[in-house]
């Protein structure tokens, strides 16, 4: 049993199981939109985690890479008629480039000065794509045409629901993966002690700025997938909110879990659509939340559960 | 030159503002560690609570010092209820949920006052003052009084006062200040209150020229802790060094280069400052504290 659950494949697997349970279990179709929106995040979150469950450094600025993820699908395809999965890919290759381009001075910095270095910099990334409304569209964001694929368009919730979920499953496989490889090993231990990785002939620079770039990737497919599921994107995706509501999502479910960051992406995209039927309400019940989980569950659910499962069967 | 002087006094003024954010950030931070990203809903409780019991009828000094008590109050609530109960948690913890806080107090304000643009007239009149070619409004004598006084008493306070020196204490080793006898706990609950009176004078005297609404405050929180960041996290003069340095660059950069850009040219040069000086303007190179 143990060695079961230990298997590399055993998080991909629960989560892939999850994904086809669901799918019979919810009623209608806004219930598989919701759904779908929910493994959107998650993969975001899950790249996110490497960053800061498994490396430890903060990023407060992660939207910025979701929201060119998202902007990459909707003017690539609108300007030069690119195909959607062509401006995908090349919305996480730039997304790529860019982490790489500025991970290593960023990165540099500790703490909260790690902190508001990403922070400006995503909030620099939220302001050029609210500003420059030729190509975006400006404040009241632009619509993101239809995916075809071998001249099948590609709509419904439904469909979305198991693209999106198949992405979030090998999402997550590759992130098991990483945190099993050299990179995965050298990136807990720069977490434990920066001076004793180093010690032990770990070239830190390097391996922050790779994390930080496959992080940065994750966020940007993310940020394509939810402009194709949504038909529609809006510079709140990159704004310094969503960038907060990811790294909820990261403590939340669980710094270090991946299970976890599917645990934290559904509560923080669920919880919300509960509260809009408060109304004016919504965001002091909203506030009020954050607080109280932080508070009440501060290392994250599913290590909180973990550890409560082990106590129960000593 | 007339121009570079309207500039200068502009940048000044919202810096002024930005520097007591930053102060209060600072006072926070150094007394508990905490980055209290709820520190512009203070500015912004000072501004809507005067402007509305102005508008009862309550006269403008009473308004004023009714609207700070009520900022004072929701500080001691934040650190009784929020970060109290949460003692010993992660840093990236604490800032979540210092942002709930400040997305709980926006959604309160919200349905207390409303969601409109408000001003209040000017405290000395509006004719602009004709100073080399510059026009002055009245207003920013105010605030630059404002701010000052408000930095010489906190100077005073922390340095001839027996509590101000518990608080210095308490930021230079708690343990220690615990074990001569000092309560901690009142220290941080009380940094907390002088951070939200400090924030709510300056949403009061800044409320003139710039208009509040429920949510300004998120801009000012992130503005004011990029301040106290580029000025070196921790470190009071950093904090009224960067806030104004952030005012300054906004107003330049509004009137040279673009207006469009005008917060993306600040947070430019503090992630040019923090690349060279990883550790602020006035930070010790050593300072982590995570």
């Amino acid at each position: 049993m143990q060695a079961l659950f230990s298997h590399r494949l055993a998080v991909p697997l629960v989560i892939a199981a999850l994904v086809v349970a669901l799918s019979f279990a919810l009623p209608s179709s806004f219930y598989l939109r919701v759904a779908a929106l929910v493994w959107i995040s998650a993969i975001a979150v899950i790249g996110l985690n490497l960053l800061m469950g498994y490396a430890g450094q903060v990023s407060l600025g992660h939207a910025g890479f979701f929201g060119l993820g998202a902007y990459a699908v909707a003017v690539l395809p609108a300007q030069f008629s690119l195909h959607p999965l062509l401006a995908a890919l090349a919305g996480a290759l730039v997304c790529g480039l860019i982490a790489f381009a500025v991970g290593r001075p960023i990165l540099k910095l500790k703490g909260h000065y790690l902190a508001v270095a990403t922070l400006g910099f995503g909030i620099l990334i939220a302001m050029a794509i609210s500003n420059e409304s030729w190509l975006t569209g400006g404040p009241d964001g632009m619509p993101v045409s239809r995916m075809t694929l071998f001249g099948w368009r590609v709509r419904g919730a439904e469909t979305w629901y198991w693209i999106t979920g198949g992405l979030l499953v090998v999402g997550a496989w590759i992130a098991v993966n990483l945190v099993a490889s050299p990179t995965g090993r050298a990136l807990r231990a720069l977490h434990d002690s920066e001076v004793a990785a180093r010690v032990a002939g770990i070239d830190v620079a390097r391996y922050k700025v790779r994390v930080f770039v496959i992080s940065a990737v994750y966020a940007s497919v993310a940020g394509s997938a939810l402009a194709l599921v949504n038909g529609f994107v809006t510079p709140e995706t990159a704004n310094f909110l969503h960038s907060i509501e990811l790294v909820t999502m990261v403590v939340v479910g669980g710094m270090g879990s991946i299970l976890g960051s599917v645990a934290g992406a559904a509560i923080l995209v669920v919880l919300p659509q509960l509260l809009t039927t408060f109304h004016e309400y919504e965001h002091m019940l909203l506030g009020l939340m954050m607080m109280v989980i932080m508070i009440v569950l501060r290392s994250g659910i599913v290590p909180s559960l973990a550890a409560l499962f082990q106590r129960r069967r000593k | 030159m007339a121009e570079f002087l309207q500039f200068c006094v502009s940048g000044l003024t919202v810096g002024a503002v930005y520097a007591l954010v930053a102060l209060g950030f600072t006072i926070i931070y150094n007394a508990s560690d905490v980055v209290n990203f709820a520190q512009g809903e203070f500015v912004m409780i000072g501004g809507m609570a005067t402007v509305f019991l102005t508008a009862a009828g309550v006269p403008l000094p009473l308004a004023a010092l009714i609207a700070i008590a009520a900022a004072m109050v929701v500080g001691l609530a934040l650190h009784r209820l929020a970060i109290e109960p949460a003692r010993g948690a992660s840093p990236v913890t604490l800032i979540i949920i210092t942002i709930g806080a400040s997305i709980f107090l926006r959604g309160l304000a919200q349905v207390v006052f409303d969601r409109q643009f408000h001003s209040l007239p000017s405290f000395s009149g509006d004719t602009p003052i004709q100073f080399g070619g510059a026009a002055i409004l009245p207003q920013s004598f105010w605030v630059l009084a404002g701010a000052g006084i408000i930095v010489l008493a906190l100077w005073a306070f922390f340095n001839r006062t027996l509590l101000g020196k518990a608080v210095l204490a308490t930021a230079a080793n708690r343990l220690a200040a615990r074990l001569v006898g000092i309560n901690t706990s009142f220290v941080v609950g009380f940094s907390f209150v002088v951070s939200a009176a400090i924030g709510a004078i300056a949403g009061i005297l800044v409320t003139p020229i710039t208009l509040t609404s429920y949510d300004i405050g998120t801009l000012l929180a992130l503005k004011g802790f990029a301040a106290a960041m580029l000025g070196g996290m921790g470190n009071p003069l950093g904090a009224i060094v960067g806030g104004l340095a952030v005012g300054l660059l906004e107003a330049f950069g509004a009137g040279y280069l673009s207006s469009t850009y005008k917060d993306a040219i600040a947070f430019i040069v503090i992630l040019g400052v923090l690349f060279v000086m990883p550790g602020g303007l006035f930070g010790r190179a050593s300072v982590e504290r995570v």
